[in-house]
């Protein structure tokens, strides 16, 4: 890999409460490349954005952004360093009281002082860029999943950020806007020189766009490479997720003891 | 493991789980107290875009107005009707100027109105921060730099306590009218006895000014109840719900509470 | 809603407002009959106040020229002093004389001036010095018994 990373995780570690979610996770995420991170539902993928984005704190260990500590930033270099940062919440999270425009033009207006002129030109090009620039007068709750996809996408990338994050960008969305969608995360990624990390479970997809995948499991990074790699690794995890296997390294059922046992009488309990 | 076969018994359970609500209880009060500071510290950053906060005084406030209005109206439409039916058995119906009047500025005007304004506007303010919460709106607010209790909650918070006092100063005004309406108009009071009666004994900076200072009390005891349990709220459908349940169960509380104390410093020596 | 329709309403609804604030001051309280604004304080010592409370008011010829601000115990004399502003635009002379009345049989308790015939006038802080106390009903009737009683046996006679 190349030794320029934009993100750096060192050995990190994270809890809510007493229950941990990330133990040891080492990544690095080079610049201007698309990485996605993958693993089953409820493996610590979005707790891991929130800690690159700062909004959770480790409870060990360090994430680099730029060279600079997330963790020990103060609240305003904190800040400075989220307006460098786009981020694609899993339902898109746009503000539904404003329009479609006026969403995808907050952070231009909170963080800067443009004109409304400029301000309204820089608008409709994202739009553009996401294919809705006809859709700037809807509203939020007048906009399909797909759609509001690409409002979201166009609103994170509205200030031309270094790093996009996204948080299962293909969750619940037809195999058309699933491709839109994956088109327009590897366009938008070249086209602005950013890097992207993108949290997902939907390997088919990601296969086609990414450079670099990480898979997680428990906390713990499982396996790593490009594409082509894990088309080709043995790695049991691996191969249970290429090729949607129900049972594998990760099991059907969640830790239960013995059905037999929970069945047939308390007498049996452990 | 069971809980039977090695947990305490049901006594001890009974005061772990009092012993459970009450630090719930108290690390709450300590979360509100800390929310309470930092919105306050946020506050001069939001004032620093009025625009934001005369959107919800239009949104607390004046939409209000047509609720608190009518309420005020009929409360002194009643109390002139209840007040003549007392008064005339003792010869002193022109004394129904200072009761419709003293009874609407220092009570039911600030109670009433707060009480009002809480169900209609602070409901509303918590539905709306508890959705906001829910739908992760809040967080990506916070991931775009841009603080979400200096951009949503402080504006609203302030919106509430502008818009209080002067609904309430509405509320005893229409009550007054609601009152002459009864009590001069239909039922024929004398129209001189009643003003003349009612000024002697209203006084302004011991009646009126108390009762403004009450509803200013009652307006931040509101908002901020309104915006912690929106702030507060589980991200689900039953956690908006349930703050929304909460606002309105609390703030009349502390609307009730805080009345008695503030009373009782305001006219103790009046006795 | 465009940006002036919103600041329009929030307009006419804190005029609305202090539309109602102004009316309560000037309409249902007495803000604009009674400006105490410039009042000066007197002074007088009752040997008995009776029901008179802080606030009750002031009247000369039975109009309300002031009201009382406070009523303390003197420790020394045993009488209660009782401090009294008074709207600056009347003046009294120096041997007016102050009771405590009471409107109505049962009614409040207020102060009452009389104005004498003195040249000189009252100076702000002055002590009034000729008072006469409240009548207490209680201490009328048991004279009033008191009497009749120590007349009853003298008329059996």
């Amino acid at each position: 890999m190349p030794a320029d990373n934009l993100v750096e995780i060192k050995d990190l570690d994270f809890a809510y409460d007493d229950r941990p979610i990330l133990n040891g996770i080492s990544m690095q995420i080079p610049r201007g490349k698309v990485v996605a991170i993958m693993g089953g539902s409820g493996c610590g993928k979005t707790t891991l954005l929130r800690l690159i984005g700062g909004q959770l704190k480790p409870s060990r260990g360090d994430v680099l952004v730029d060279g600079r500590s997330v963790p020990r930033l103060k609240d305003d270099e904190l800040y400075a360093l989220r307006r460098r940062m786009g981020m694609l919440f899993q339902f898109g999270a746009l503000f539904t009281d404003i329009s479609v425009f006026d969403n995808v033009a907050y952070q231009m207006r909170e963080h800067t002082d443009l004109p409304e002129e400029l301000i309204r030109d820089m608008v409709l090009m994202k739009l553009n860029a996401v294919g809705l620039r006809g859709a700037h007068q809807l509203m939020p709750a007048e906009l399909s999943g797909g759609m509001a996809r690409r409002v979201a996408l166009a609103r994170a990338i509205a200030l031309d950020p270094m790093l996009i994050m996204y948080d299962e960008p293909f969750a619940g969305l037809d195999p058309i806007s699933l491709g839109v969608i994956g088109q327009l995360i590897r366009k938008l990624n070249d086209a602005l020189g950013a890097t992207t990390i993108m949290v997902t479970h939907d390997i088919q997809e990601s296969l086609l766009i990414v450079d670099y995948i990480y898979f997680m499991s428990d906390g713990k990074v499982v396996a790593l490479g490009t594409p082509d790699e894990i088309r080709a690794s043995r790695h049991p995890f691996v191969h249970q997720f290429v090729f949607a296997e129900a049972d594998g390294p990760v099991p059907f059922h969640y830790p239960a003891p013995p059905l037999a046992h929970e069945l047939l009488g308390k007498g049996a309990r452990p | 493991m069971s809980k039977r076969e090695s947990g305490p018994g049901p006594l001890l359970s009974t005061i772990a789980s009092i012993g459970h609500h009450v630090t719930d209880a108290l690390q709450r009060l300590g979360f509100a107290s800390r929310f309470f500071v930092m919105l306050l510290l946020c506050s001069g950053q939001s004032f620093r875009r009025p625009n934001l906060t005369i959107r919800e005084i239009y949104y607390s406030g004046f939409q209000s107005l047509l609720i608190i209005m009518v309420s005020g109206l009929f409360i002194g439409m009643v109390l002139g009707m209840q007040g003549y039916e007392t008064l005339q058995r003792y010869g002193s119906a022109d004394a129904l100027g200072i009761l419709v009047a003293l009874s609407l500025v220092r009570e039911l005007g600030p109670v009433v109105a707060a009480l009002l304004f809480a169900s209609r506007a602070g409901s509303s303010i918590t539905a709306e921060i508890g959705l906001m919460k829910a739908t992760e709106q809040l967080t990506a607010m916070d991931m775009m730099a841009v603080n979400p209790i200096a951009r949503v909650v402080a504006p609203r918070f302030w919106g509430g306590v502008i818009s209080m006092p002067l609904l309430a100063a509405l509320f005893s005004a229409t009550g007054v009218f609601g009152g002459y309406l009864i009590g001069v108009v239909f039922i024929g009071v004398d129209d001189g006895a009643f003003w003349s009666q009612m000024q002697a004994s209203v006084d302004f900076r011991y009646d009126i000014w108390s009762g403004i200072v009450k509803s200013f009390v009652f307006g931040v005891a509101v908002s901020l109840i309104a915006v912690f349990e929106g702030y507060d709220a589980l991200p689900t459908a039953e956690g908006v719900s349930s703050s929304i349940k909460s606002t309105v169960v609390k703030s009349a509380l502390a609307i009730l509470a805080l009345d008695f104390v503030l009373t009782s410093f305001m006219f103790r020596e009046a006795g | 809603m465009s940006r002036k329709l919103l600041d329009l309403w929030v307009g006419f609804f804190v005029a609305l407002g202090l539309a109602g604030v102004l009316f309560l001051a000037l309409k249902v309280g007495n803000l604009s009959a009674a400006n105490f604004s410039e009042a000066y304080p007197l002074t007088a010592k009752f040997a008995n106040i009776g029901g008179l409370k802080v606030r009750a008011p002031v009247k000369s010829a039975g109009v309300v020229v002031g009201r009382v601000a406070d009523v303390r115990f003197d420790p020394e004399t045993y009488e209660a002093v009782v401090t009294f502003s008074i709207d600056g635009r009347y003046h009294f002379p120096k041997d007016t004389f102050a009771l405590i009345l009471t409107s109505g049989l049962l009614g409040e308790q207020y102060i009452g001036l009389d104005p004498g015939g003195d040249e000189k006038m009252l100076k702000p802080g002055d002590v009034i010095a000729k008072t006469q106390s409240a009548v207490v009903l209680e201490k009328l009737i048991s004279q009033f018994m008191f009497n009749k009683a120590s007349e009853g046996p003298a008329a059996n006679q």
